[in-house]
Parts: structure tokens; sequence; C-alpha cells
């Protein structure tokens, strides 16, 4: 895994884009090494050859959820910072509603998600705000309530439990009590960076979809790939509901791909099959599906099955549909997530697959999940926490085996 | 660079050239600020306590309006005495009176333009009045029937009107107050891309005792820094259900806390209805001033009332002092001496027009009664804008348990029964 630089961290970001240029250019190699010499398994993903992302433009146009148009058009290479740069400068551009603000966004953010935005789209609709998480939120939702789309961003998905109160009482609320007044917040996204990065330790890793799937009236999105993100983020723009939307910052930099340059949406609460298989489904998302990916070359290849590759995108409202029909194809089921297995993403996924009549009595296995412990980020211990190729391969065999 | 090569503003000995204060002057006398260097933000007052206007430059409202707004203080008040009693006799679940603060609510919402965007805390009514919220809308949201436009889902006293641009209100303390700064900002945007629109300001009120959530610092902050058109309006009025001022806060009340955050503000004297309309006519005026900016308000006033239904507040304070802030001031005696003032009003219309509203009252409260629930199938409806088949699995559910079932609910009050929950 690669880690994003140093200064993209809280506290001690600089506001000088020179700087950040001259430290990515060190920071070619990596710093933090987890690779044993014998490793067969717990090799780091490598972003170039994964089949997880389009590395032609062709492959990129033959996805099947653009709209045609889109598909005969043209492609550029970017990696997931960029995918979202575009995604917001094209909802900018396209509609004068759309806000974008929260802490350091003005001169790019501290991850280059909104570089060029202030300058291009005027500093009244791209700007800096207070470091007040419940201020951002409470303010995004007032100006959704009165007609903008606002994009929020709350820095780290770490720090945004002093909006929690705004997001879970307000932001979720907000339709249901004005009843047939129909008044909403259905033009609020509030974007995050999460997820592991190899050296974020307790505050710069969490992954909180899990907080947000136990509340009624959220949204909560989370793409893989820059493809992905343009497309579900311009959708949660788009969307009448209020989106929690959830970019996983390992991949800002490592996951390049070609990105068609139009507009496109794709569609919320939909999973995608990555790849086919009949023996076992694994159900995941986000940064966990490149060590899925990974586990499932060597899994096949050793026990001469096929394993079948969920991408929720979508954490809640989920796509069930599509999880049940593919274990009830496949008997057996994974689920694979970074934050911590107690109360998640994959008890959710496990509770519908055992509820349901049907899939209940194909299942020849019990459904088996592959998460962070049910501890905190502890700096030094990432590599032991965040679910890895070693551990989804065994609850694979151990699944199989059952 | 050393020291001698600086700019002569950089190595001035005198004035501050750090970027966090930059009007700041050196000092070589080491003092702390201690708030008593500084006098209490005086209150601002333009009606004597016998009804006379004693500030000239205050140019006396039209007297229809002064009578539409005595009249609306006083439904305030009636209807508040006959709901507190109706959750007494256990005929609503709950309900808030405003007494005391009538003439805040009043004052300042008849300062406002139609098309301004109001959040409130809940004891507003007399804003929502003053708007143009009907009897009728009251009590269908008061008793939840299926007339509530916020479909039987909140509490008692959490109103809302879309067509009056007010903002349903909801129960966590302060959430409305960062809200209200997007609000105004996004106004302040449309305006700045359409400026045929007309100009607007949003207006938020809240208590002192919400001043104390972090949302009221957020909301300020950001309110001063984006320049959003925004009268905050604090109703001090000494309580926040048992908790005294003294143990909410140490500073000159809320007031003193605006111009920290670089916010036009004034305190007045809640009971003053003229006051608080004047100070509210000039706030909304400075909000839409140079583009736009926030002001506070923070009205002075006394809760006579308890708290809630669910609250006796002779547990703690005395009911001498209740009583003593009853007689002494109170708005609408002060506004009906205004009127007798200028014999516009007298004991008889006193009396004939509390008989009227009470009447009014009583309808009203006798027909939302009687009215039916909303269909149950309001229960699932917009969580989102589009029911998600979770939830509609989760309402065929529902309907199953209703029919195998059936001697265990009674969903007769209900409209439709049991069959809204049908697909």
């Amino acid at each position: 895994m690669r880690g994003i630089h140093k200064l993209c961290t809280r506290g001690i970001s600089s506001k000088n884009p020179r700087s950040i240029s001259i430290i990515s250019k060190i920071q070619t190699s990596r710093l933090y090494s987890t690779l044993p010499p014998n490793a067969r398994l717990n090799i780091p993903t490598d972003f170039s050859t994964t089949p997880l992302l389009a590395h032609s433009s062709q492959s990129a146009l033959q996805n099947s959820e653009l709209p045609p148009e889109v598909r005969n058009g043209t492609t550029k290479r970017m990696n997931l910072f960029q995918s979202i740069n575009d995604a917001l400068s094209l909802a900018l551009a396209a509609d004068d509603s759309v806000l974008l603000f929260g802490e350091d966004v003005a001169f790019g953010g501290v991850f280059r998600c909104s570089m060029n935005l202030a300058e291009n789209y005027g500093s009244d609709r791209v700007f800096n705000t207070p470091l007040s998480e419940q201020g951002i939120v409470g303010f995004a939702i007032g100006a959704a309530a009165e007609g903008m789309k606002a994009m929020a961003e709350i820095q780290f998905a770490d720090y945004v439990y002093p909006a929690f109160d705004q997001l879970v009482n307000e932001a979720a609320k907000f339709r249901y009590r004005d009843g047939s007044e129909g008044r909403h917040v259905g033009g609020l996204t509030v974007r995050m960076p999460c997820g592991g990065v190899g050296h974020g330790a307790l505050y710069h890793s969490q992954s909180p979809e899990s907080l947000f799937t136990h509340i009624p009236g959220l949204r909560v999105i989370m793409p893989r790939s820059p493809i992905q993100a343009k497309g579900l983020l311009l959708s949660a723009i788009a969307c009448n509901d209020p989106c929690v939307f959830m970019e996983p910052k390992a991949l800002y930099r490592a996951a390049v791909e070609q990105v068609p340059t139009a507009a496109y949406t794709l569609p919320l609460s939909k999973a995608e099959i990555l790849k086919e298989g009949k023996d076992l489904t694994i159900v995941s998302y986000g940064h966990p599906l490149y060590t899925c990916s990974s586990a499932i070359e060597k899994a096949e290849k050793d026990f001469g099955i096929s394993i079948e590759l969920i991408d929720l995108r979508t954490v809640y409202p989920w796509d069930k549909d599509c999880v049940l029909k593919s274990v009830q194809k496949t008997g057996r089921c994974l689920v694979v997530h970074e934050s911590m297995v107690n109360a998640g993403i994959g008890a959710e996924v496990a509770a519908s697959i055992q509820e349901d009549k049907e899939t209940f009595l194909r299942l020849e296995a019990p459904v088996m999940r592959v998460a962070g412990w049910s501890v905190h980020m502890g700096l030094m211990f990432e590599r032991f926490n965040i679910p890895d190729v070693a551990r989804v391969y065994d609850k694979i065999k151990k699944a199989v085996e059952y | 660079m050393d020291l001698l090569t600086l700019p002569e503003a950089r190595s001035s000995w005198e004035s501050v050239t750090f970027p966090g204060a930059v009007n700041s002057k050196f000092t070589s006398a080491l003092t702390f600020e201690h708030p008593s260097t500084y006098p209490a933000i005086p209150t601002y007052r333009c009606t004597s306590p016998d009804g006379h206007i004693i500030d000239a430059s205050v140019t006396p409202p039209p007297d229809a309006l002064a009578l539409s707004m005595y009249e609306n203080m006083l439904s305030v008040s009636i209807m508040d005495i006959i709901m507190f009693d109706a959750q007494r006799q256990g005929r609503l679940s709950f309900y808030m009176t405003s007494q005391g603060e009538e003439g805040t609510c009043v004052g300042s919402a008849s300062a406002l333009e139609k098309e301004d965007v109001v959040f409130s805390q809940y004891r507003e009514a007399g804003v929502f009045v003053q708007r143009g919220f009907t009897l009728e809308n009251f009590m269908s949201q008061l008793f939840a029937n299926r007339k509530d436009v916020g479909r039987g889902r909140n509490m008692p006293v959490h109103y809302g009107s879309r067509e009056l641009n007010i903002h349903t209100i909801s129960s966590p303390l302060a959430t409305q107050i960062p809200q209200a700064a997007g609000a105004a900002y996004a106004l302040k945007m449309q305006r700045l891309q359409n400026p045929e629109l007309p100009p607007r300001v949003v207006a938020c009120y809240f208590g002192e005792g919400a001043a104390s959530e972090g949302d009221f610092h957020a909301a300020l902050n950001i309110a001063a820094t984006r320049s959003c058109p925004v009268i905050f309006i604090c109703r001090n009025n000494g309580y926040a259900i048992s908790t005294p001022t003294l143990e909410q806060y140490r500073g000159d009340g809320i007031a003193s806390r605006g111009t920290g955050y670089g916010i036009d503000t004034i305190r007045v004297d809640g009971n003053d209805i003229w006051a608080v309309r004047e100070a509210t006519l000039k706030a909304r005026a400075l909000a839409l001033k140079d583009g736009g900016r926030p002001v506070l308000i923070e009205a002075m006033s006394y809760r006579i009332s308890h708290h809630s239904t669910s609250d006796d507040s002779f547990a703690y304070r005395a009911r001498v002092e209740v009583e003593d802030w009853k007689r002494r001031d109170n708005p609408i005696t002060r506004l009906r001496k205004y009127l007798e003032n200028k014999n516009l009003w007298n004991d008889e219309k006193e009396a004939a027009a509390r008989s009227r509203i009470r009447k009014e009252v009583l309808k009203a409260f006798g027909e939302a009664e009687k009215e039916l629930k909303p269909p149950l199938r309001a229960m699932f409806e917009d969580v989102y804008e589009e029911m998600t088949p979770e939830i509609r699995g989760q309402m065929a559910e529902l309907k199953e348990i209703l029919d195998a079932y059936p001697a265990e609910y009674d969903v007769g009050e209900f409209e439709g029964g049991k069959e809204s929950l049908v697909k």
C-alpha cells in the first residue's frame, strides 16, 4: 500500500503547492515496506495491472452502465483525486446552485480534490470554512434546505463525529419531519476521505460507514476506482437524498485508470458484479476489493474454484437482491471490509443472507467475515489490522473446506 | 533577512503584524482584559412601562398593525392557557407555552418580509401567528391529525410551514443556528445569480440555553466569515428548564459574544414590542447591507410559564418571583397601555377580543381533536424521496402483523385503516 505524503495530514498541511510536488517526487519509492522476502500472498497491489481498473480507453468505455454518448466519447488517465476533481468541476459547471466548501478546499484541498475549482468557479462557490465540522454540515444543510446543492467536505472521516448530530438528527430526518411540505436537503453531499493509508493511526484511518448505515434517510456511498468515483459522485450530487460520500484516501494517488471525460452518472444502491464465479461470493466495497481480487487470483489457482466478486458501491440502502442472488448460486459468502467487524457492514450482509429463506437453504458454509479487528488503529500495527490477502485467502480456504 | 532590513511596518514596535490580529497595538503594560472592565451592553427600550414611546426617532407603526399585533399576542396567550390545560387533562401528549415572550416573537416577526426565511427553536408561536399560521394549522399539528403538514410525525409544538417560509422545528437544540447561516448564504448566492429576486434575510430564533451549544459558536463564526444575511434572535428568558443563567454563562449574556465574532449586536427589552420591532427592522437593513452580514439581537425577557408540560418550575424557582414578573412587566400589558393611550383599546374591546379568540381556539381544538389521524403509510414515506425496497418490505410486514393479530391493534383512528399499508 502506498502512503499519502506526510503533508497531507491534518495540522501540518502546507499551503504551498510547490512544496507538495517536491515531496511527491521524493516519495516515488515506498517508505513503508510491508513485504517480507518470502511472501507469496501479501504482495502489495500492483495498480498498473489489477483487473479492477480500466487500463485502456477501450475497457473504460465498454462499461454497459454508461450511456451511449459517453461510450462513444474520449477518456483521460486519472487517479482517484483527479476523477473527483473532474466530477466536482463538471457539477460546478453544469449548475450554478452547486457550492463546494470545507476546511482548506480553496487552495485545492489537502488531497488536491478541489484543485483549481476556486479559481475557475469563483470564491463565492468554492470556499474555505472555519475549522468546525458541525458548522460545515449545519451550514450545508441550511444551504441545501434553501435549494442549493451543497458539497461539504470533512477533511478526514475521522473528524465527522462533531457533525454527527447534524447528519443524524437533522439531515437524515429533514424530509421526514417536513411531511407534506416536502422540503428536504437532497442537495446535500458530504464527502470525506476514509480508510487506512499505512500510517494514519487512530485519527487518519477510520471508516465510519456503518455508523451511517444505521441511519435511515442517508445514502452511504464508497467508490473503488476513479471511474466509479466520478459517476457515483455525480449521482450523489444529482440525488434528492442527502449522501455521505466516502473516498478511500489510499486510492487517491494509487488507483489510476482511463476515465470517460464526459459527465455521466452511475446508479446508486446498485451493486456491481466485478467478476463472475460459482463456488463462493465475496462481498466488499472500497479499497479491500483490490485485496480480494488478489486473494481470488491465488485461491482460484490453488483450490480450483471460481469466485464471484461483488462491489456494493452504495453500502446503504444497499443492493440486497444482487447479493442474495449471487449467494443462492454459490452457496458460500465472505464479506470483507476494512472497518471493525463488530456491527459492521458484514453483520448486516450476513444477517440478511441467513434471514432470507431461499438463500439460507442454499448455504453450504457459514457466512464469514474478514474485517478490521475490534480495536483502534494503532500506528505500528496497521498491516496486521487491515484485511490483507493472506486473511482473505485463509477465509476463502475455510469457506470452501467447510 | 535580519531585523534591520525588514520593511518599516514589520519592524514597528507599535502595531502588530501577526496575521491573526491585524488591528492590535503592542503594549508594555501587562494587563488582563477582565469582563468587569467593560460596561454591560445596554438594553434598548423605546416604550415606557406605561406605554409611551420614549425614543423620538421611532416612527409609531400604523394603528391597524399595532392592533393586529396585539390580537396576535392575545391569541398565543389564550391558546397557551387552553392547550396547557388540555395536556393536563391528557387530551394531547405535550405542550410548551410562550408566556412572557409573545412580544419578542410577534415584534420581530412583524419586521420581517413574507419571503424571509425563519428557523425557530420551539417557543416561537408568536412568530407563526404573526406570519399567518392559522388556529387550524396549530391544532392539526398539536393533535397530529391527517391535516397536520408534518403528517403526524413530530411532537406537539414542532410546527413548520413552507408557505410561510418557516422551517419545521426539530427538538435538538441549536442545530438550526448553523443551518440558518447556510440558508442565508443560499439566499445571498441566489440573489447574486439572479438580481431580480427580492432581497431576503434569514431570521433564526433560539434561547440563551441553546446558545451554550457548540452549534451556536459554529454558526456565528461561519455566518461572519461568509458574510451571511442572517439575524440571530436570542430569547434570553433567564432559564433553560431549571438552569438559571448564572449556571449557563458568566459573560455579559449572549450579546457580548456577538462582537467577539465580528457581528453587529444589540440587546433589547423583549417586553417592549416596539423596541423588538425597531431593532429587527434595523437589523434586517443591516443584514442586507454591502452584500450581507449577520446581526445578533438578544431579547431580554422572563419565562413566566413552566418550561413545558413535563416541567413544574416551582421545583426550582419561587412562585412569587414568577407572579412578580407577570404583574410587573409583561409585553401584552405594555402594548395594551400603548393602545389605550391612543384610544384604540378599552376594557370592552379587551373582553370581546378575549371571548372571541377563546371561542375560535376551542372550535379549532374540537375540530382537530375529532379529525382522523394520518394514514399509517405516512410512517414509512418520506424517509427517502422514494421508498426503498427494504422499507416497502417492512411496510408489508407490518400489514401482515395487523392482519394476523387484529385484536392487538386499533387502527380505526387512522385514515384508511391498515389498507394504506398495501403495496
